[in-house]
């Protein structure tokens, strides 16, 4: 039978991306000095899979390369090579060059062995001298054994153990007899007494006589599993030999057989070992072209819990289905009711269905972040920063579309805080900070927005030169006067070139103001906030049509809202003595340390409530753009994920509110937005002070 | 029709693995490291397993030595799937108790080639 192997070349691909960021996740990790052993394991592990991979669906320009990573690897494993910081960024460039080769193999093309070859040589400098990988040149090795003979005389005792490994010596027998004509004599002289005998160990030897044209390795390769432990002489059929003779001929048998099978794989397929000899431009150019088509991931992982909520939800919709085809079999005008009921259900379950298909589109942003350890690393490296790198809320869901096309704009703004924003180790040292800076992502979902925040410890906008510069290019006059957000503000302006401080890395062309359009189009927006000497802060909003938000439903009189788990702070039961009436008609909280707001979601709605006033009601501190506020509600109930539906689209927007979700009973309920809640009940910072610092700790 | 049990950590050989061998007419129970392979042995007795050698939580050498001591797998046939640069790791699969070993990269037709020497 043939298998047509190209149907597995998709997962090949899928797999091998994926064992390359571990790879390079796990380099990156790599402290030189204290090498962590499971570290390399997991790195060679990686490699070998690969390896295993591409040899098998025969990309062999992958497999060759590969092997050469995978032997050094295996010499820093076993401790018989020392790592170094350089042999990392090796490492990390044979990732990058094993990813381009596999990227030209999944657009279907050739791939450019160049950068190959050129790392290869590197790494077999280190191999010592190169001559590892080359066993290529001993192939003559294993067809110089062919001789053909009219027979063999076998003499085969295998080891006692034999059946305990599951070779079964029949089983040899029965191959030797596909090859010719056999006859098995059986010696039973070590034979122990009835007594004695262990039933799973063999006492057995045989002299087997093989007659026909049979080449000396198909014999070899009966026995090739057991040859180690077994007493086995193969001689020519007719031919004599001494003592001597047959002793050697064993330990050749086990080298012909050892070479053979570490040669064959190669010496299969020895055509495409080639470099390539065609001028390098043209090598280049179709590999240029072809980035152009590189294939957007054409599949995405999902996990099983959505998987499964899916066909939970279509068995429901094959027992409605079935129950009112049961019903129009026999209907009669009574049976109204039923139908109703029915059809009800019907529409709950498709519209389920629709929602759980959307969410399988949402990703955790970890996708989009994954590239930045490298990235932070590269780029430090080469402006000679020091950079540690912090990823948060890397479980934040994000729909795949936006995700794709939030990359470009992150990748910019990092770059820039990298480049602009943090100070060089000397600067630091001088300003008093700890020489590694540091760059934080961050990403949450607020009031129906996710938010992606780059924050970086650096000197913060240098906002004279700014100014100056937006000056001299005629966006602002120089008698305006302008608050600092203005001036950061400015920065995102078309035509505010920051031509005096092009570097390789940000003078690409591609301004702020590029970031912010593209920002724009996702419906989303970018702002900066920045502290002199304490760093900057660039936050990305996007509305989130599609995304999930874990919920906290609550209950004011018959309505049922939602709040962002994520924005909820604790939830108390009020008592009189923590109520301080204001003048203004305001009341506040007073919970520790601080004094809290308090908003009546009755009020604001204008709805019925079972409370309407504080002491007996339930407050939930819920936290948004930094201002804690407790909300009155009447009850708490479930925890939930919801899909939240867009009100703007559907309607129109609604202050305090972000969006609306359907429960599960169909019902509408409306998605709360924090923030605009606050503006809403008009109770913002500047009414109420802290009485003292609060700590952090007690939102918990 | 006989079971057999095909260990590896990568998708893509697996798939390639037990496609072939549906193909020839086995059943197919595919697991992706040492442990499940185990656990899934323990359910169902294979009549041969077929495993690789490098892989995470428990490797296809614990994997052998642990099949071994369960009396339903005293003297089957298993096969490990090594590498041409894995000597030694042959030498430990045979003393763990493997019975041989098939060299990666192979293709379907080596594959059931070895099968069929095991499984006649």
């Amino acid at each position: 039978m043939s298998v047509d192997l190209s149907q597995f070349h998709q997962v090949f691909f899928e797999e091998s991306y994926e064992g390359l960021d571990v790879m390079e996740s796990a380099l990156l990790n790599i402290d030189c000095s204290n090498i962590d052993s499971e570290a390399i394991n997991e790195i060679f592990r990686a490699a070998h899979s690969i390896k295993g991979g591409s040899g098998t669906f025969g990309f062999n320009e992958i497999a060759e390369f590969t092997h050469v990573v995978e032997t050094l690897l295996d010499l820093i494993r076993s401790d018989q090579f020392v790592m170094e910081p350089d042999h990392v960024d090796l490492f990390l460039k044979s990732v990058d060059c094993i990813r381009t080769m596999i990227n030209e193999l999944e657009a279907g093309g050739e791939t450019d062995t160049t950068l190959a070859d050129e790392l290869r040589a590197q790494f077999n400098t280190l191999l010592d001298g190169g001559g590892v990988s080359e066993s290529t040149e001993s192939v003559e090795g294993s067809s110089e054994s062919s001789e053909a003979a009219q027979g063999w005389s076998i003499y085969f005792k295998p080891d006692a153990d034999v059946l305990r490994t599951g070779n079964d010596p029949v089983r040899m027998f029965r191959e030797l007899s596909e090859l010719g004509e056999i006859d098995v004599d059986c010696v039973t002289e070590s034979m122990p007494d009835l007594g004695s005998i262990d039933p799973e160990s063999c006492y057995l030897a045989w002299n087997i006589i093989l007659k026909g044209n049979v080449e000396k390795t198909q014999v070899d390769e009966v026995f090739e599993w057991v040859i180690d432990e077994s007493d086995i002489r193969i001689e020519e059929l007719g031919a004599s030999h001494s003592e001597q003779d047959n002793q050697s001929e064993t330990v050749e048998t086990e080298t012909v057989a050892e070479t053979a099978e570490v040669l064959s794989p190669i010496a299969a397929e020895p055509v495409a070992t080639k470099p390539s000899t065609e001028p390098a431009a043209s090598a280049k150019a179709p590999a240029a072209a072809k980035k152009e088509s590189k294939p957007e991931s054409v599949s995405i992982r999902v996990g099983t819990d959505k998987i499964d909520s899916l066909i939970n939800m279509v068995g429901e919709l094959v027992i409605t289905q079935s129950m009112l085809n049961e019903l129009g079999k026999d209907f009669s005008v009574d049976m109204m009711p039923k139908l109703m009921e029915g059809l009800e259900q019907l529409s709950l379950h498709t519209r389920e269905l629709q929602e759980s298909v959307m969410r399988i589109r949402m990703l955790p942003i970890s996708f989009a972040f994954s590239r930045f350890p490298r990235l932070v690393h590269d780029i430090g490296k080469s402006l000679d920063k020091k950079v540690e790198l912090i990823l948060l809320g890397e479980q934040t869901e994000l729909d795949k579309t936006v995700m794709e096309r939030i990359g470009d704009p992150l990748v910019h703004l990092v770059r820039n805080s990298l480049d602009h924003g943090l100070e060089s180790p000397e600067a630091r040292v001088a300003a008093g900070k700890d020489e590694t800076g540091k760059i934080t992502l961050n990403a949450f979902h607020q009031g129906g927005n996710i938010v992606i925040q780059i924050i970086d410890d650096g000197a913060g906008l240098n906002e004279e030169k700014i100014l100056s510069k937006a000056i001299e290019n005629g966006l602002v006059s120089p008698h305006d006067h302008l608050e600092p957000e203005q001036i950061h503000d400015l920065i995102f302006q078309p035509g505010f070139s920051t031509a005096a401080e092009v570097t390789d890395l940000s003078g690409r062309g591609v301004g702020m103001d590029v970031v912010r359009r593209n920002i724009q189009d996702l419906n989303g927006s970018v702002e900066v906030e920045s502290k002199p000497g304490e760093g900057s802060m660039f936050s990305i909003r996007l509305p989130l049509t599609l995304a999930i938000l874990d919920g906290q439903l609550i209950r004011v009189g018959q309505q049922v809202y939602i709040f962002p788990l994520v924005s909820i702070v604790e939830s108390i039961e009020s008592q009189d003595q923590m109520i301080h009436r204001v003048s203004g008609g305001c009341d506040v909280l007073r919970l520790r340390n601080e004094y809290v707001p308090i908003i009546r979601l009755w009020d604001i709605f204008n709805v019925q409530a079972d409370h309407e006033k504080v002491d007996d009601g339930l407050l939930v501190i819920v936290e948004g753009d930094n201002i804690k506020v407790a909300v009155l509600v009447d009850d708490l109930l479930a925890q939930q994920q919801v899909v939240i539906k867009s009100l703007q689209e559907n309607y129109r927007s609604v202050p305090g509110v972000s969006g609306a979700t359907i429960l599960g009973d169909g019902t509408v309920s409306l998605i709360l937005d924090i923030s605009g809640l606050i503006k809403l009940a008009g109770v913002g910072r500047d009414s109420y002070k802290k009485i003292t610092e609060s700590d952090d700790n007690e939102a918990a | 029709m006989a079971t057999i049990l095909a260990v590896d950590d990568s998708a893509s050989m697996r798939q390639m693995v037990s496609f072939t061998l549906k193909g020839a007419g086995f059943d197919v129970i595919e697991a992706a490291d040492g442990q499940q392979a185990l656990d899934k042995a323990k359910e169902t007795v294979v009549d041969l397993v077929l495993s690789d050698v490098n892989m995470p939580v428990m490797d296809g050498i614990e994997l052998v030595k642990n099949l071994r001591t369960l009396p339903d797998y005293k003297f089957t046939p298993i096969l490990m799937l090594t590498t041409e640069s894995a000597g030694d790791k042959k030498m430990q699969g045979k003393s763990a108790g493997a019975t041989g070993w098939l060299v990666k990269p192979f293709n379907p037709e080596q594959l059931l080639a070895t099968i069929k020497k095991v499984m006649g």
